[in-house]
């Protein structure tokens, strides 16, 4: 789901020698034991050059994903509905900054620093979730985003921590564990208004139709178009397929959207019987890489708040690692 | 140039251009301290993760924000990662255990045994 775009080729620009290039095979029949087994790989240890560039790529863009997803919902914070919304809106916001933390701090720890993964954000090299490239135009899309696009990232992070990088799952540890509240005051928010008076029953239900199609693109392309990731599965780097979550998210969460009297813009959208998987039509994909590509209707927002945010920010981080030093140079 | 934002707060600010290019400086994210967080008085500290900070004071407070926000802590600690010093991993098999180092264990000592043959004995 944080996948797309590039994959790293190695950290802060240095060229890989020609021997690096290639795993030897005793010591990646050693590593696959362990992972077989069941143990986590820490930073320290031996790991293939690929399983490297890999987990950069993943946990780089999740920690991407924390800081931007942040963004749609810090617009509604000063317009939350009521003091208690406000201060819950306010302290789910500041976790979601915090996981960019602990995520970036994990990716640090496969040797790429934390100013390059920012550049490569800021340029567009490399990317993060898909979903933040939509407005929250309402309220009600703020519940959305706070009930579901949250239980689809649970679903994701419950299923990484299972991993077998060691610092990547130390810290999704911690944020499976702040995400149970995101989930629970998003669902209360939710609720609220599909409980509510006729007009807040139309908000929600129509924040609902318009983010149903980007909460299909999250979970990824069909598992019939995705490439290599046999080899992701058996070093636990990827721990479900996309369809696998996809169908764990429906089974989750629709039953919880019908039940309150609300539809989804899928007349497809059914479970099967016989089968017990769902069955939905097939989002666009097309829509999809556009998006990604830089073609959503936020994409650019998203990067120059951020460019500004890092330009903005500069002189603070410079004068924090001079606190001595009163003034630049003489002002008179 | 004029945003079109939903966001009250991005439409006040002055924004670059799109596609303008920033580049944040390697350093500029300043050093890594790793955190030890004490859950109650008498306890451990327990190592929880790290954070970025330009002195260890303010690592402390970085610590606060983001160790101590929700459950249960009376102490951190913050150190320089640069400063912990660790065994290489490579050496690992050294902290084999010898399985014949009974002698260290309360379990290599039979003290029944040799009381209960004494008081046969008798």
């Amino acid at each position: 789901m944080y996948g797309g775009g590039y994959i790293f080729d190695e950290p802060n620009g240095k060229q890989l020698r020609e021997e690096q290039q290639h795993d030897e095979p005793e010591k990646l029949a050693a590593f696959e034991e362990r992972i077989a087994r069941g143990e986590k790989i820490e930073p320290g240890d031996w790991m293939p050059v690929e399983y490297r560039r890999q987990l950069i790529r993943l946990i780089e863009q999740h920690a991407h994903s924390e800081v931007i997803g942040a963004l749609p919902e810090g617009t509604w914070i000063t317009r939350a509905p009521g003091f208690k919304r406000k201060l819950a809106l306010i302290a789910k916001v500041q976790d979601e900054i915090g996981h960019g933390q602990l995520l970036y701090n994990a990716a640090e720890t496969l040797g790429k620093s934390r100013e390059a993964m920012i550049n490569d954000m800021l340029s567009g090299k490399s990317k993060y979730s898909n979903v933040f490239n939509y407005p929250a135009e309402t309220w009600a899309d703020v519940t959305v985003i706070g009930f579901l696009i949250d239980a689809a990232a649970i679903v994701n992070q419950v299923a990484n921590a299972k991993g077998s990088y060691g610092p990547y799952c130390r810290a999704l540890e911690r944020i499976c564990y702040e995400e149970s509240f995101h989930l629970k005051q998003g669902h209360d928010a939710f609720i609220e208004l599909a409980a509510g008076t006729p007009a807040q029953r139309d908000m929600v239900q129509d924040a609902l139709n318009r983010w149903w199609q980007p909460i299909m693109h999250f979970f990824g392309p069909p598992d019939k178009s995705s490439q290599h990731s046999e080899k992701l599965m058996q070093w636990k780097v990827k721990m479900a397929s996309n369809d696998e979550m996809r169908n764990q998210f429906l089974e989750s969460y629709v039953p919880k959207i019908w039940e309150l009297g609300l539809t989804l813009p899928d007349p497809n959208l059914r479970k099967n019987a016989d089968t017990g998987r769902w069955e939905y039509s097939d989002p666009d994909w097309d829509e999809f890489f556009r998006v990604i590509n830089g073609g959503g209707p936020c994409n650019e927002e998203r990067l120059r708040v951020r460019k500004w945010a890092e330009e903005q920010g500069r002189w603070v981080r410079k004068a924090l690692m001079n606190p001595g030093q009163k003034r630049a140079m003489p002002v008179a | 140039m004029s945003n079109d934002s939903l966001d009250p707060r991005v439409n006040r600010l002055k924004l670059g251009a799109a596609g303008e290019v920033i580049k944040v400086e390697e350093g500029e994210n300043w050093n890594v301290y790793e955190v030890f967080h004490q859950d109650k008085r008498g306890a451990h500290h327990e190592h929880v993760g790290c954070v970025h900070a330009p002195d260890p004071l303010l690592a402390l407070v970085f610590a606060k924000e983001q160790f101590a926000r929700r459950k249960k802590c009376v102490n951190l600690w913050v150190v320089k990662s640069a400063d912990i010093l660790a065994f290489d991993v490579e050496d690992e098999d050294m902290f084999a255990n010898n399985l014949e180092k009974t002698y260290r264990d309360a379990s290599g000592f039979k003290v029944m045994e040799k009381i209960n043959k004494f008081k046969q004995s008798k």
